[in-house]
């Protein structure tokens, strides 16, 4: 947002229902946040349902709760457990399937999922980070996931600039946010009157278009580029660089580890709600008269115990192992296969550690920086 | 046994001290039931007809507890007549919810409960099947589902191993978008150290899970403890998460007796 050749606009709060209308008449569900089970979950949005107003993500490490925003806002909840992964990148499905028919002879049949155009609305800059990065995984050259990559081919993404940002947040220090830069259809900034609005895509300037918006004015304009500069300096918790593989990998022997090794529970939970975390497993399912089988394909992580498992042993059988392949391949082995690190600074991993551990304080105590919230350790 | 067995395999269903609910895996497979049974031959499963407790079998799932001293005698004759041996459930792999008589004066509750004390012929303690005779495969849970009964028979009838899931809870919990709830409300959830293979059912339904498919493996109970005392447990009500369904598992028996010592210093 607020590049100098944009044409920006601006939408009113009332007419916030006449641009999901006018995303539904292009084609897309609309699917946005909800508020469910204590949480901002996002949902398949009824065409009558109003987005949540007033409703604050209040964060820190292993807790979650919602708050109220004075200002009635519709997006001052900073983030939820999740937002675009499971959307493209199902946490259970099926690939293929394999029949025996009456000779004996084995059919193998590819099983594609339903994948309907599907509008995001509310997603951060962070989730955009993320998504850059598991389209670098799941779309590389040559090998192409084709269930990804159905389903990411049917996404119409509206961003919205973070203003109010969680204790937990740190996406500034990765470079990430909290301003939307880069790809999105739309990009929204909410102020008290409105949105400020940008398109990023043919399509989503088509969808502005049809709305027939004002410009926005330049006060406008410029308190939403400043809102995002104050929600940047507003964040608590910070990375020490954007390039810690050099630091982290000189300390694969630090104390560190087996210090973090008693706090970690090893229940995969930062893995699961890691924008960016990509590691599957794959089983068979066969049919119990023997006649058919189902390959199905399922998120897994690297706490888990067969994720290090290779023939005869495992080479991460340890807790202290696990956390350390996590942090090191998010930090340090993502610069090699992806040119940068795998970490966009969403702190979900520290809100939804069921124990509580500061992914940054981690980073900080291994890395000697000064980082983390500033905050003792628990 | 392998697929090419021209004979059906011959399966047993075998109950010790339980409550039944386990058999019910096999009961409540509906239509799979009756595909199950085209497939092997039921010589013996008490609770749905078939009754021949002395068959030689190529697999016996064992559901309940050894808790009586002709409990005892039985397994032994059980195991001796079958090919593999399945336990089934939490009463046969750890001891069960009946397990938290070990270590207390049972005499004394006998004595306080029943008019003929003298009447009731039970063991000291109620121990897992694995204590008394080898095991080839156990599968956790109170009870164990349909899906975890059906993947050992398809994995026997295809000649290969049967999978063990020993992750946690969460890895299901998260997978199936449920909201984690000892982040958001601060109640004591045993999922991070609970084996997988319930699909987080409690969870699921907003509530907290109390471990019932005992222990996963790497279960780091201490930090699980640590985190129940920051959100305002005290260390017998920490204790008593541990001893619930699977009390006797070692892993969950040591995180309640630490904290027991905890409490009592």
């Amino acid at each position: 947002m607020f590049n100098e050749t944009e044409h920006t606009v601006f939408l009113p709060h009332d007419r916030l229902g006449a641009l999901l209308a006018a995303i539904r008449a292009g084609g897309w569900q609309c699917v946005g946040p909800r508020v469910e089970q204590g949480t901002i979950v996002m949902a398949p949005l009824a065409e009558d349902e109003d987005l949540p107003r007033g409703v604050q993500a209040e964060q820190a490490p292993g807790q979650y709760r919602l708050g109220t925003d004075a200002k009635r806002r519709h997006f001052a909840w900073a983030n939820g457990p999740q937002a675009i992964k499971p959307l493209i990148f199902a946490p259970q499905e099926t690939l293929w399937r394999v029949a025996r028919d009456a000779d004996g002879r084995l059919a193998f049949e590819t099983v594609m999922p339903d994948a309907p155009k599907l509008a995001v609305i509310g997603v951060r800059a962070c989730d955009l980070a993320a998504l850059a990065l598991q389209d670098a995984h799941f779309l590389r050259k040559g090998r192409t996931d084709a269930h990804y990559g159905a389903r990411r081919a049917q996404l119409f993404l509206v961003a919205v600039q973070c203003a109010v940002p969680a204790s937990t947040c740190f996406c500034a220090s990765t470079g990430d946010g909290p301003t939307p830069t880069v790809g999105y259809d739309l990009a929204l900034a909410e102020l008290d009157e409105g949105f400020v609005a940008v398109a990023g895509s043919a399509p989503g300037r088509a969808v502005l278009h049809a709305l027939g918006l004002a410009e926005a004015s330049p006060v406008q304009i410029a308190a939403a580029r400043e809102q995002g500069d104050a929600a940047a300096a507003a964040q608590t918790r910070r990375l020490p660089g954007r390039d810690l593989r050099e630091a982290l990998m000189a300390r694969l022997k630090h104390p560190q580890w087996d210090a973090v090794a008693e706090r970690c529970l090893a229940c995969g939970n930062c893995t699961a709600v890691c924008p960016t975390c990509f590691c599957h497993t794959e089983h068979d399912i066969p049919a119990l008269d023997g006649a058919s089988s189902r390959h199905e394909r399922e998120w897994d992580s690297c706490f888990g115990e067969t994720h290090g498992h290779l023939h005869g042993f495992n080479v991460r059988p340890d807790i202290r192992t696990r956390y350390r392949q996590w942090l090191t391949h998010k930090l340090a082995g993502w610069h090699d296969q992806f040119g940068r690190s795998g970490c966009v600074g969403c702190g979900r991993c520290i809100a939804w550690c069921p124990a509580g551990i500061d992914f940054t304080a981690e980073v900080a105590a291994l890395t000697g920086a000064s980082g983390g919230s500033g905050m003792e350790e628990r | 046994m392998n697929a090419h067995t021209p004979s059906r395999p011959r399966v047993a269903v075998h109950k010790f001290s339980s409550c039944d609910g386990c058999q019910l895996a096999f009961l409540n497979l509906g239509e799979d039931l009756l595909t199950l049974a085209a497939r092997v031959d039921l010589v013996y499963f008490a609770e749905a007809g078939p009754l021949d407790a002395d068959a030689e079998v190529d697999v016996a799932f064992v559901e309940g507890s050894v808790s009586t001293p002709e409990d005892l005698e039985r397994i032994q004759r059980i195991r001796a007549r079958s090919g593999v041996l399945v336990a089934i459930g939490a009463c046969a792999v750890s001891g069960g919810i009946q397990g938290l008589r070990n270590g207390a004066d049972s005499a004394s509750w006998v004595a306080q409960i029943y008019d003929h004390p003298e009447a009731i012929a039970s063991l000291e303690h109620s121990t897992p099947i694995a204590t008394h005779v080898p095991v080839d495969f156990e599968l956790w849970g109170c009870p164990v589902t349909s899906s975890q009964v059906l993947g050992v028979v398809n994995a026997l009838l295809l000649g290969v191993s049967p999978c063990d899931n020993a992750d946690k809870v969460c890895t299901e919990c998260k997978r199936l978008g449920h909201s984690c709830v000892l982040v958001t409300r601060g109640i004591p959830c045993m999922g991070p150290v609970t084996r997988a293979g319930c699909g987080a059912l409690c969870p699921g339904l907003g509530r907290d899970c109390y471990g019932c498919f005992g222990p996963a493996e790497n279960a780091n109970t201490h930090a699980l403890s640590a985190q129940f005392a920051r959100l305002g447990l005290d260390a017998q009500a920490i204790a008593r998460r541990f001893q619930s369904i699977n009390s006797q598992a070692p892993v969950f028996r040591q995180a309640a007796e630490k904290m027991r010592t905890a409490g009592d210093e």
